[in-house]
């Protein structure tokens, strides 16, 4: 069953630089661009099936006008009809399934990673930890915190929340996930390319919202080493790290202590 | 005390004074006469009046937001009080407009009359519905009049940005209080509808032959039975979680805020096709009237709103795919295969209209414009049911984009029917250059308003931002955007400048359409129990057969040429579904 | 009557399936609780509708060639007009006030319903509204 999927996507993936966009984009990550091609995939078939029933629907309102007083035939079955638009839309709903899972099964896949971040949302800001290091970067409304990972490097990226749900989501990446309070979230992504990359809060967390900004950079390894070397911190990370821990540990998030509480 | 009296046998010249003291009212006058009826008519034409009020309330609030998104730093109104508008733009679309408008006005008036019974079920529980719906809708909008102001985290109070730690004040209480309120209503109204259908039919009015604005309506109401109590139950534990130091939603005390997503989109989806079905419902019967035919595919479409009604209950989760902690396949599979049913309706509206006689009166152009409009929708829909897909656009424009296609798509299908139910109910017509007026520029707007937002969605804006500082370049969509909410909103004013230029102007008659079910029979308005007489009921279309012997529908083998076809599937299950009654008989 | 049975025992029939595959599945309690729930929601007026219809004789309503003639009668006697419903309604509204801004609310909330339920009793059993 996969792999009788697999095929034709794959063909997707090879001419994908022939087929429409649909208004998506490759974007940054592997993870990304599986996902636009299945957004070409589900496009195609949206533009096809939209199209025939708006063919349909205006052939139908240009030819069958009213004309006089007559009445039409009162047909109101007709079952070879019936039995296509019963039939062929469950194949098209199978085959869209299936192709999903292929996507969805690489997505939430967790390889092993070379690097990890515990990301951490809070009102309004953000915190990125990288544990095993000494550096821990933080940022609110009036600062954007920057989180910076290496290229073509499995990337674990631990997503935790302080007090309400927060939205990672980058757009770059073609993906988003609940920062969720009590949760440790757990996915992996893989840069292809390197450059800023703005990301942002989607979901509504108070009164900051809209201004609850990010940027990811992604660097080549030896600038990811440089610059971990030079904002190493032992004395930040150290209180970072504490209440990190103690999160993952109990699943009880408590409210960082610091500078955190303008609401 | 009037005994509910069901009409005298079917006759065909009909003295109309016959029967004296049923057809008129004797009681009070005036305002106390529109409080103490119990009268289905008069409850849901104050519903119908009350949910249009509330759906311009709800319009002047995207108005607004809207004009605070036509830049990037917009400074029309505080982020607070964005918050609080777009929170009270969808708690007054969902709950207070939508819902009601179907359920409570248009299907309160119509599905009595459509099954040939002299009123609702409950009448008395009919009119504590209304007032239920009433006092709610105050008690939510009075959050605007509090100190702290209106609920303003979203209509769908995620804990916990609920909780009494973030979200204080006496707005959110209000907004629990109104929806509580709100949310008995409804269930009132499932009761009244269900018992109603099932035990108020007039004779010969067998389930296979309700019309199917009645059958979508039916699902309906026991999709209210099963989601609504489910809302009114996490409601309660969301007031306790604020006000008596429970922890069901905090993860402080133990508790798990996910359990609120889950609990609110149980709801929450049943609810997509509690909003749904009854525009489904009035589409339905509009096109079948103007095309002079019946409805393509009867079966079919019965069965498709019921594996709707059947499937709604799995699909609630396709809501929290990014939560990260719900099990995707299931609800990405069950979302799909919702695309099934929906697909067999849009191609049943099609045939119906296949080989007709059209008739772009405004109720007709209103349905045309659902039906492309519900297209658009439906298609991004099926986007959001592939997990990957929803990461990508999950709480952007785009989700918001795809909603506003299918809100606005039932807007489309709502006013459709007020122009045709309009009548029937009032006994007056609507004008029709206003109405046609009106359409143009509801249903222009309804795509240039939320198209920019496809693209918006799509370019990483995520909604419920009162700005957008770092991205200038979404201004000019928006300002597209801004521009189409605009038409929307000309064409509620002319909705309400043709009501009242048209006030009392055109009578129209017991049957001005041609139009096939029972409501048609009875005179507009109709008397106080509905009918002075019934027609022999021999098929869903009762009026057509009275009306066009000669042109019964030809799965019914009794007139016309050529042959017909029934499809085995369907008529299995309904002969199946009959067949012990045919033993009864 | 047996059509709106099997349709509802349909319904729940098919929301226990629903409510087996996504617990077994997901292992997730409180969506499998509610889809449980909702299964009993439909099975039991719907078993309750099946065993009646088993032992009524067919209504008028489901026989596909019944006359007008055979529904005539009085399906049931209500007050034409009633002032309770309205009563109640502003009782409930003031009980969610109090909820809100405070107990004292209740007095007048539980006040208009109580009077409301005595009156919609008292109206049904007089037989004429107020």
């Amino acid at each position: 069953m996969r792999r009788f999927v697999a095929l034709p996507l794959g063909a997707l993936a090879l001419s994908g630089c022939t087929v429409p966009a649909f208004g998506a984009h490759k974007g940054a990550t592997t993870e990304s661009s599986s996902v636009f091609h299945l957004w070409q995939g589900f496009s195609i078939g949206a533009v096809i099936i939209g199209g025939f029933v708006t063919v349909l629907f205006v052939y139908a309102i240009l030819r069958f006008r009213r004309k006089g007083d007559n009445i039409p035939r009162q047909a109101q079955y007709h079952l070879p009809a019936e039995v296509i638009y019963t039939v062929v839309p469950i194949l098209v709903v199978f085959g869209l399934f299936a192709a999903t899972l292929v996507v969805e099964n690489k997505e939430v896949a967790n390889p092993k990673a070379n690097v990890t971040v515990d990301v951490n949302a809070f009102q309004w800001g953000w915190k990125f930890t990288y544990p095993h290091t000494e550096t821990v970067v933080i940022g609110q409304t009036t600062q954007d915190p920057t989180m910076v990972i290496p290229v073509n490097t499995n990337v674990h990226i631990n997503l935790t929340s302080t007090d309400v749900i927060h939205g990672f989501y980058v757009r770059a990446f073609n993906f988003s996930r609940y920062a969720l309070p009590g949760v440790l979230n757990q996915f992996t992504l893989e840069a292809v390319k390197t450059g800023n990359f703005s990301g942002q809060c989607t979901q509504l967390c108070g009164l900051y919202h809209s201004l609850m900004f990010f940027n990811v950079k992604v660097v080549s390894k030896s600038q990811y080493t440089a610059w971990l070397a030079s904002t190493a911190n032992p004395v930040a990370f150290a209180a970072a790290q504490k209440t990190t821990g103690q999160q993952t540990a109990t699943q009880v998030p408590t409210k960082p202590a610091s500078s955190h509480g303008d609401n | 005390m009037v005994d509910l009296i069901t009409p005298p046998p079917a006759i065909i010249d009909v003295d109309h004074d016959g029967d004296e003291g049923h057809d008129e009212h004797h009681g009070a006058t005036g305002i106390l006469k529109w409080m103490t009826s119990t009268d289905h008519k008069v409850i849901g034409l104050s519903y119908t009046v009350t949910s249009v009020v509330m759906l311009i309330i709800g319009g002047l609030f995207a108005e607004i937001i809207r004009a605070q998104l036509a830049s990037p730093n917009g400074t029309l109104v505080s982020l607070a009080q964005y918050n609080e508008l777009f929170t009270m733009h969808g708690s007054v679309m969902i709950y207070l407009f939508a819902g009601p408008f179907a359920f409570g006005g248009l299907a309160n008036i119509i599905v009595p009359i459509q099954i040939g019974a002299p009123d609702m079920a409950f009448p008395r529980l009919n009119a504590l519905s209304y007032w239920l719906y009433l006092m709610g809708s105050i008690t939510m909008l009075m959050g605007f009049f509090t100190a702290g102001g209106a609920a303003n985290f979203g209509w769908v109070a995620y804990a916990p940005l609920s909780n009494s730690i973030n979200t204080p004040g006496a707005g959110a209480d209000l907004w629990i209080g109104g929806l509580l309120l709100t949310g008995f209503s409804a269930i009132f109204t499932g009761v009244n509808l269900t018992a109603t259908i099932f035990y108020l039919r007039a004779p010969g009015m067998t389930m296979f032959r309700m019309p199917i604005f009645t059958w979508n309506m039916l699902v309906t109401a026991i999709l209210i039975l099963l989601a609504f109590p489910v809302l009114t139950a996490g409601l309660i534990m969301l007031y306790c979680d604020r006000h008596f130091g429970t922890h069901i939603f905090s993860v402080a005390g133990g508790g798990v805020p996910v359990l609120w997503q889950h609990i609110f989109w149980f709801w929450g989806h049943p609810e997509v096709y509690i909003l749904a079905l009854p525009f489904f419902g009035m589409a339905t019967e509009i096109i079948a009237v103007f095309s002079k035919k019946p409805v393509f595919g009867y079966k079919s479409m019965v069965f498709a709103t019921l594996s709707i009604g059947a499937l709604s209950l799995g699909v609630w989760a396709h809501h929290m795919f990014t939560t990260g902690v719900v099990l995707l396949p299931f609800f990405s599979f069950m979302s799909l295969m919702i695309a099934v049913p929906t697909g067999i309706k849009i191609f049943n509206w099609i045939g119906t209209m296949w080989r007709g006689e059209l008739w772009f009166s405004t109720a007709m152009l209103m349905a045309l414009g659902f039906l492309f409009t519900f297209l658009i929708g439906g298609l991004t829909g099926i986007y959001l049911a592939s997990p990957p897909l929803d990461f990508f656009t999950h709480d952007t424009y785009f989700v918001v984009a795809h909603f506003h296609s299918i809100v606005m798509a039932l807007v489309l299908a709502g006013m459709g029917g007020l122009y045709f139910w309009g009548p029937k109910i009032t006994g007056y017509l609507l004008n029709e250059k206003f109405g046609r007026i009106q359409f143009w520029f509801l249903f222009i707007g309804t795509q240039v308003f939320t198209f920019p937002q496809y693209i918006l969605g799509l370019d990483g804006m995520p909604r419920r931002i009162a700005m957008y500082p770092h991205s200038p370049q979404w201004k000019t969509l928006n300002d597209w955007s801004t521009f189409g909410a605009i038409l929307v909103g000309i064409s509620m004013i002319v909705f309400v400048v043709n009501v009242g230029y048209s006030w009392k102007k055109y009578p129209c008659g017991d049957n001005p359409w041609d139009a096939q079910t029972l409501e048609w029979f009875t005179t507009s308005p109709p008397p106080h129990h509905n009918f002075y007489r019934l027609p022999q009921i021999r098929s869903e279309r009762p009026t057509w057969d009275y009306n066009h012997p000669e042109h019964r529908s030809l799965a019914h083998g009794t007139g016309g040429t050529g042959t017909h076809h029934e499809p085995p599937l369907a008529n299995a299950i309904v002969g199946a579904l009959e067949h012990d009654q045919d033993h009864d008989a | 009557m047996r059509v709106e049975a099997k349709l509802l025992l349909g319904l729940g029939a098919f929301f226990g399936v629903m409510a087996v595959v996504y617990w077994n599945w997901g292992h997730e309690n409180a969506g499998g609780v509610m889809m449980f729930a909702g299964m009993l929601l439909c099975l039991v007026p719907g078993s309750y509708y099946y065993w009646w219809s088993r032992r009524m004789k067919a209504r008028p309503e489901d026989d596909p060639n019944a006359t007008q003639g055979e529904g005539a009668g009085v399906v049931g006697s209500f007050p034409g007009s009633s002032i309770f419903p309205f009563t109640l309604g502003m009782g409930a509204f003031f009980v969610v006030l109090a909820l809100v801004f405070g107990i004292w609310f209740l007095v007048p909330g539980l006040g208009l319903a109580a009077w409301a339920l005595l009156g919609a009793t008292a109206e049904g059993r007089r037989g004429g509204h107020v």
